[in-house]
């Protein structure tokens, strides 16, 4: 299979590009001086694209590869590829979904914890040296607060802004698709009040951002806890001296055992695709 | 008689509580909460120095309020209250009492029970993820500005990876209160529960160890949830350090003493051990400045049992006991040293 020419255009994870380079010929966007004739003078050879959460393809990008037949996400998230397109032109399209599952929720549970007992805002007033001066104050109980979130065995709110005014603790964790897109808006941001925390482990484009800056300035919104970003890696920086907010950056995934696993999933549904085998995660 | 009339005439039939230091910054409801139904001797008020005060207007108290470990319970100050048979504390720990003492001069301690559990458990894991997960680093990182500095194509990367919970063997140092409750919690995130504490639990269903070094060659995190006593102090020392191995990681909310924090310190600043979360230290606040540089470590200032909803569970503990006790009725949360 070495022959096969595999675009790859973000260099995400060593371990990934490691496990493709034994299998395919790997051609690393980002390593060439001039990017769009580097695709210009592979167009006709590129048969697989190996993308991530933040780095897709476009239409223009999936026209221009006529020998197109796979795009193998490294993320669950498929919002940055033109999955009408890809199904308009045959390409088959994959992502790593379950594998990341326990990590990101395990982010979600983390990042609540954090915001609500102030936990690397205690780190830092320790770091500083400001306990040798006063004790840090009491933060919010953790334990028996509400935190919704649509799912089998849970209650099921038929809006967002409903289902904010009745929670503590919003999380966020659907797709981002056209209806999903600032879900988390000023009057859902009102509903979750000076008493809620959201969670954001889903994609910055989920909550309008400006809004949610200014509620957080205003005090309208109780705390934050963000892995995901409008324009990563651009963080607010009004938020850096907030104390009732936790920054991630991008992190869900991010353990040494599940971008493995995130990498091999990858590599063995393009295997399976060049061995004409069924797609293990197909999402087209 | 109407309410006041009653406040009046009553304050000098209400039981006696000797209270030294001041708590009402911590305790803000103590008026409304002790004030109506004790008479409060509040030595920090009066301008005698401490064993004049007592000698003086405390021969007869009977029970008493002490503040934190800054009231120290000790063999000096029982001397100083004969009459005494109550010591209430706010706190779980009672290292800061002379039980000893207590014991002989038939003095019972009540202490706040299991008023902090929920509380200390839910920042121990709160720890447990940061420090597995690297989340005070990572925020750290985005506030110092460091988040997308280098090339275009790989700005969005981040260089500290984190370690999966599922799947990790955690175990418990002190099954009581606390550490049932954290046991419970690490379960739901697919993590597998031994523990060492004084004796078996017998309605427990985690594998037991009598040795600590044992429980940390055959696990991969400990979490420290046991009492300060003569037998746990340094009981996380160089060779359990050893047994957790390098890829341990240690959480403490019990008391800093129960681990050798000079080898802790040591580990983590040599790679020994991956990583650790403290809220208690060997001489708070003093914290090793060494450890302000190190990413492999969240430090948290004694903070797992204090919000505002515990500390209003334990003052209701503290007036239950006191009551109790007045009425002859058996404490709630006596402590038993067994």
């Amino acid at each position: 299979m070495d022959s096969i020419d595999v675009l790859y255009p973000s260099p995400v994870c060593s371990y990934l590009e490691q496990e493709l380079d034994k299998r395919f010929n790997v051609l690393k966007l980002w390593t060439a001086p001039n990017k769009t004739q580097f695709i210009k003078d592979n167009s006709t050879s590129i048969r697989a694209i190996v993308g991530h959460g933040g780095v897709g393809a476009d239409a223009e990008l999936i026209e221009s590869l006529p020998k197109l037949e796979i795009i193998s996400s490294f993320s669950v998230g498929m919002d940055k590829v033109d999955l009408k397109k890809c199904k308009e032109k045959g390409v088959r399209v994959t992502n790593t979904p379950d594998v990341l599952t326990d990590d990101v929720a395990d982010i979600a549970i983390g990042l609540a914890l954090a915001v609500m007992r102030r936990l690397c805002e205690s780190d830092r007033y320790v770091r500083s040296g400001m306990w040798k001066k006063g004790d840090y104050k009491l933060t919010t109980k953790f334990t028996g607060k509400t935190v919704e979130k649509p799912e089998l065995k849970y209650k099921y709110y038929p809006t967002v802004v409903e289902l904010a005014s009745k929670c503590d603790v919003l999380v966020v964790a659907c797709a981002l698709t056209e209806e999903t897109h600032h879900v988390i808006n000023r009057e859902v941001i009102d509903a979750l009040g000076p008493k809620g925390v959201l969670i954001n482990i889903g994609r910055g484009h989920h909550v309008d951002e400006p809004e949610l800056v200014s509620a957080l300035l205003e005090g309208r919104l109780g705390g934050a806890g963000l892995d995901v970003y409008q324009n990563e890696p651009e963080v607010p920086e009004q938020l850096f001296g907030l104390e009732n907010v936790v920054l991630l950056p991008h992190a869900g995934s991010g353990t040494t055992e599940t971008r493995c696993a995130m990498a091999d999933l990858d590599i063995a549904n393009l295997e399976a695709h060049f061995l004409n085998k069924p797609l293990l995660t197909p999402v087209v | 008689m109407n309410q006041s009339s009653i406040m009046a005439c009553s304050k000098h039939h209400l039981p006696e509580l000797l209270v030294i230091h001041n708590p009402y910054s911590v305790f803000t409801r103590f008026e409304s909460d002790f004030s109506i139904k004790f008479h409060i001797l509040k030595a920090w008020e009066s301008p005698l120095p401490l064993d004049q005060f007592l000698t003086t207007h405390a021969r007869s108290v009977r029970s008493m309020f002490s503040y934190f470990n800054f009231t120290q319970v000790n063999a000096d100050l029982l001397r100083l209250l004969p009459a005494l048979e109550l010591v209430v504390t706010p706190t779980v720990g009672v290292n800061h009492i002379d039980l000893t003492e207590c014991r002989r001069r038939g003095i019972s301690v009540a202490n706040a029970g299991a008023a902090y559990s929920e509380d200390v458990a839910d920042c121990a894991v709160g720890l447990f993820i940061d420090v597995h997960r690297r989340l005070s680093a990572a925020d750290r990182y985005i506030r110092q500005r460091l988040w997308g500095i280098g090339t275009p194509d790989d700005r969005r990367n981040y260089p500290l990876t984190g370690r999966k919970l599922g799947g990790k063997r955690v175990g418990i140092v002190g099954l009581g209160s606390i550490g049932y409750e954290v046991a419970k919690r690490l379960e739901a995130f697919g993590c597998s529960i031994s523990y060492n504490s004084r004796r078996e639990k017998p309605c427990v269903s985690y594998p037991f160890y009598s040795d600590v070094c044992e429980l940390a060659a055959n696990n991969d995190s400990l979490i420290i949830c046991c009492a300060l006593t003569d037998q746990t102090h340094h009981l996380i020392n160089k060779q359990v350090l050893s047994a957790l191995g390098r890829e341990g990681v240690i959480v403490n909310v019990g008391r800093g003493a129960v681990i050798d924090e000079k080898e802790l310190v040591r580990c983590l600043v040599h790679g020994e051990i991956r990583g650790a979360g403290l809220d208690v230290f060997e001489d708070e606040p003093h914290v090793p400045k060494v450890l302000f540089g190190l990413d492999n470590v969240v430090l948290s200032p004694h903070i797992a049992a204090f919000t505002p909803e515990s500390f209003q569970t334990v003052s209701d503990v503290m007036v239950a006991n006191l009551e109790a006790f007045f009425s002859d009725q058996p404490l709630l949360t006596s402590f038993i040293d067994d």
